[in-house]
């Protein structure tokens, strides 16, 4: 009847397993109840959970990544504490099953489910905004992005309580993640919250390259696009195509475990190298997925800060896209120990150290950007200035490992370790804290607190240095990555001080929240009137802050880059643009619960499929296909804002701005 | 606010202001076409990684058998006309749409769709014939990578049918309106892309992989 569920999937024996399982089943039995008390529910249905603006999608994508930064960060504090002890004759606390689970979600989670979420949440809230439109091209299919991500979410979640999560690293290599020596079902939800989740990603990408490419406001030429905006397309057309790599490669390792098909296993003539080669053609494209929305981010974050146009625009957009091209011809240098001789490894080798020229391009941009200008010492900039100091020296230790010989020592040791979270903390955590507070004020109407951001800041800046810097020592060591125990005594003390600089990162994460916490109760003495808090050069400050549903009473008309910033010194120069007062009705699509349904299928088919429930997945698929009939019915998707609805709003507009004004 | 029935009327011009720089957003049916066309593409990208496994695998018979002894010719030339031939009716379809002739589109999108049929009729032969013969996916990695590919492009064309059968049904329910249309034209560029994956397949599998 259930497949392969029984009550022995429940870890009743495992206490720190049952500890979570626990807390996390209280917190969130706590929060529905609250929403059930306080009544909350037709709001948050028909105001968030349906919503098809790309704003709240935007807002909801980020919540989804703070709620998974703590819990991916739970499982890098549970490494760190097995590691600082597990040493001679002491085991630890975490058996190797149980740690083997850890480090292989605390890769997943962190960056599928918090850093792919953190950037798509960006882009959402901000891209369209700064191309002076008032949605992305297909709102309803970008609602049903957000509900696949988080069904992916859902059931990389539910492995903690029912059954196990993979054992395998984060990519799951196989021959280990086949069927014969991974038969529990842990690789199982690892691959369908991915692919599940990977849909939705791809429909983002896709949705994104549509909307930059065809639905800018009259006059936004591509020479005239924000930075943020550039650095969205080369993201978005990295993910239109690297994602079906990744959905066609978990395929067929699906296939060969639930078929007994012969990709990647060691007999019938499969191929397990094939595997490392495709998740790779995947996976590199996909760390520049991640790291150049961030690149688009401070560049806004400088230039608006340092009270300057960007130094280089054009130069920029040329890294930007260079790179986005580069990405695709990199990926070997995952794997030079493969074995593919000194030619392909060379070829390999040097294309991952010019990939770092248009990089390097981007950095003087910057620091140009910010010579000769006011800078603000805001908590924006304050990560932007961390992440150049910190992501040049990931930089440095990317292209020592580019070199084969050099790789041949220290790959899947700790120096590698060390480089990834120098680049991915120091690049993209820095990225979207900075973007955080930066587009903070604009979606919610007020600033967030300067000193418990500072604090933040430093505790990550002075954590990360504090606990990765030991681990590259410990790579020229020898000690390699994944250990769940060691013998040499010898690595202790480096692997202490970076359990205290886990620690420190632990008080910026503290740091995060009091920050949020504090600025939400003194929200009233932090408001936004003016929709333009930091001085900014693009379009969506010259909004309300935040800004009504449909982002623009008229779509604004283009003629120069950093355009608000043109409005503004024309302003200045007593060129006043009179205020309409006529507006036409807007056309803006309905909210829809389709997004939320075709995932709540999904997580049901997901689930019967790691479980092989398979009278469940039937009812799943026909339930799936069934709504989509439904919502393919519907004859109405578009409402209409009146005239005197827009009225209103810019009224109000204009005066708050003139009350700070006077 | 009040409901539009936005789907019955055409979609609203651009916008009337010339511009040096720009034409300002697109029509909605050159969004939706555009926005599938890049679906099109990652769908292309994902069928090529299951092509880069077949080229890999496709010697790694495993002792078992080979694309020699198992393709017949004759089969896939007829799989390849029939195809060919109902991606033909599909596109008289879109004359019939344009046109707003309900008729003819109901006979092109019947033989499109009977055509499509018979190619997965001869698909499941084949496939049936191989697997009575011991020749499973579980055999040998180039069986594996044969019968992927060959039915993912299978999948996609049943998927295909499925999609036709809803869109008639929705324009006997719903007449020619923008949704119906758009969806019709998005149905076409599938359907005529699946031939473009199935001239690869057939020269890369069949011809290529067939002569070792």
């Amino acid at each position: 009847m259930f497949g392969k569920l029984s009550w022995s999937a429940i870890p009743f024996n495992e206490p720190i397993d049952m500890v979570a399982s626990a807390a996390m089943i209280l917190v969130v039995v706590l929060i529905l109840a609250w929403i059930t008390l306080k009544g909350h529910w037709s709001y948050l249905w028909h105001e968030w959970i349906t919503s098809v603006d790309h704003k709240r999608i935007g807002v909801m994508y980020i919540v989804l990544a703070l709620v998974m930064l703590l819990r991916g960060f739970s499982d890098a504090l549970l490494m760190r504490g097995q590691q600082a002890v597990a040493v001679g004759g002491h085991p630890g606390y975490l058996v190797p099953e149980h740690f083997n689970q850890i480090f292989s979600a605390h890769g997943t989670i962190m960056i599928f489910f918090m850093a792919m979420p953190f950037i798509i949440g960006l882009m959402n809230f901000a891209v369209p905004l700064q191309l002076g439109i008032r949605d992305v091209a297909f709102p309803t299919l970008n609602s049903v992005s957000l509900w696949l991500t988080a069904s992916g979410v859902l059931l990389t979640n539910v492995s903690l309580v029912i059954g196990v999560f993979a054992r395998t690293g984060w990519l799951a290599y196989p021959p280990l993640s086949e069927l014969k020596f991974s038969p529990d079902v842990g690789v199982d939800y690892y691959l369908w919250s991915l692919q599940i989740s990977g849909v939705g990603t791809l429909m983002t990408g896709i949705n994104f390259v549509t909307t930059i490419l065809k639905l800018r406001t009259e006059g936004m030429s591509y020479m005239r696009m924000p930075v943020f905006c550039w650095t969205a397309l080369a993201a978005n057309l990295l993910i239109v195509a690297a994602f079906p790599v990744l959905t066609a490669t978990f395929a067929m390792l699906l296939l060969d475990r639930y078929m007994g098909f012969h990709f990647f296993t060691v007999d019938g003539g499969g191929n397990p190298m094939m595997y490392i080669n495709l998740i790779w053609v995947w996976g590199h494209p996909e760390v520049y997925i991640l790291i150049l929305p961030c690149f688009g981010v401070f560049s806004e974050v400088v230039a608006t800060f340092s009270g300057k146009p960007l130094f280089g625009y054009r130069s920029m957009v040329a890294a930007t896209m260079a790179i986005c091209v580069l990405s695709f011809v990199v990926w070997l240098h995952h794997f030079f120990t493969m074995g593919a001789g000194a030619d392909v490894n060379g070829f390999f080798g040097v294309m991952t150290m010019i990939i770092a020229v248009p990089t390097g391009v981007k950095i003087y941009n910057w620091l140009f950007t910010m010579y000769g200008g006011r800078v603000r010492f805001t908590v924006p900039i304050l990560y932007a200035i961390g992440f150049m100091i910190t992501f040049i020296l990931g930089g440095v230790t990317g292209v020592l490992l580019a070199v084969p010989p050099a790789d041949f020592v220290l790959h899947n040791s700790l120096f590698l370790v060390a480089h990834f979270h120098n680049v991915i903390i120091g690049g993209v955590v820095f990225g979207v804290l900075a973007g955080y507070t930066y587009w903070f004020p604009k979606a919610f109407g007020f600033t967030l607190h300067e000193g418990w951001g500072k604090a933040s800041f430093w505790c990550w800046f002075i954590g990360f240095y504090v606990a990765f810097m030991p681990l590259y020592v410990l790579g020229l060591l020898g000690m390699t990555r994944r250990m769940q125990h060691y013998d040499d005594p010898s690595w202790q003390p480096y692997l202490l001080v970076a359990a205290l600089g886990a620690l420190i990162i632990a008080a910026a994460i503290v740091c995060l929240v009091i920050q949020l916490v504090v600025s939400i109760r003194t929200r009233d003495q932090r408001r936004d009137l003016t929709g333009d808090p930091w001085d900014g050069r693009t379009l969506e400050w010259s909004t309300a802050s935040p800004p009504p549903s449909w982002n623009y009473a008229e779509m604004p008309y283009v003629e120069h880059e950093d355009i608000f910033w043109v409005w503004k010194r024309q302003a200045r120069e007593g060129r006043v643009r009179t205020p309409k007062t006529e507006f036409a009705p807007i056309e803006m699509p309905m909210n829809s619960p389709i997004g939320f349904i075709m995932a709540f299928f999904a997580s049901v088919n997901g689930f019967s499929l790691i479980w092989h429930i398979w009278w469940l997945l039937a009812c799943g698929l026909i339930g799936g296909f069934i709504s989509v009939l439904v919502f393919a019915w519907q004859d109405h998707s578009e409402m209409e804002i009146s005239p005197e609805e827009i009225a209103r709003a810019e009224r109000a507009r204009e005066t708050a701005q003139a009350e700070v004004a006077s | 606010m009040s409901v539009l029935t936005a789907d019955t009327s055409p979609p609203p011009p651009a916008h009337p202001i010339p511009s040096p720089s720009g034409h300002g957003p697109a029509s909605k049916r050159i969004t939706i076409g555009y926005g599938f066309w890049i679906f099109l593409l990652s769908d292309i990208i994902m069928f090529s990684t299951f092509f880069a496994t077949f080229a890999v695998l496709a010697r790694a018979t495993d002792g078992g058998p080979t694309g020699a002894q198992l393709f017949h010719q004759k089969t896939v030339v007829l799989e390849t006309a029939f195809l060919l031939f109902s991606s033909f009716a599909c596109g008289m379809m879109s004359l019939a749409l344009n046109a707003r002739n309900l008729t003819a589109t109901y006979i092109s999108a019947a033989i499109t769709w009977v055509l499509g049929a018979g190619f997965l009729v001869l698909e499941i032969t084949e496939f049936a014939d191989m697997i009575s013969i011991g020749a499973t996916p579980q055999r040998s990695a180039f069986l594996t990578a044969f019968f992927t590919l060959v039915g993912c492009h299978g999948l996609h064309v049943s998927l295909g049918l499925v999609w036709l059968i809803v869109m008639m049904a929705q324009l006997a329910t719903k007449g020619f309106r923008f949704s119906v249309l758009s969806r019709l034209l998005c149905f076409s560029l599938f359907w005529h892309a699946l031939d473009i994956i199935w001239v690869a397949l057939f020269t890369i599998v069949y011809l290529m992989g067939g002569s070792h």
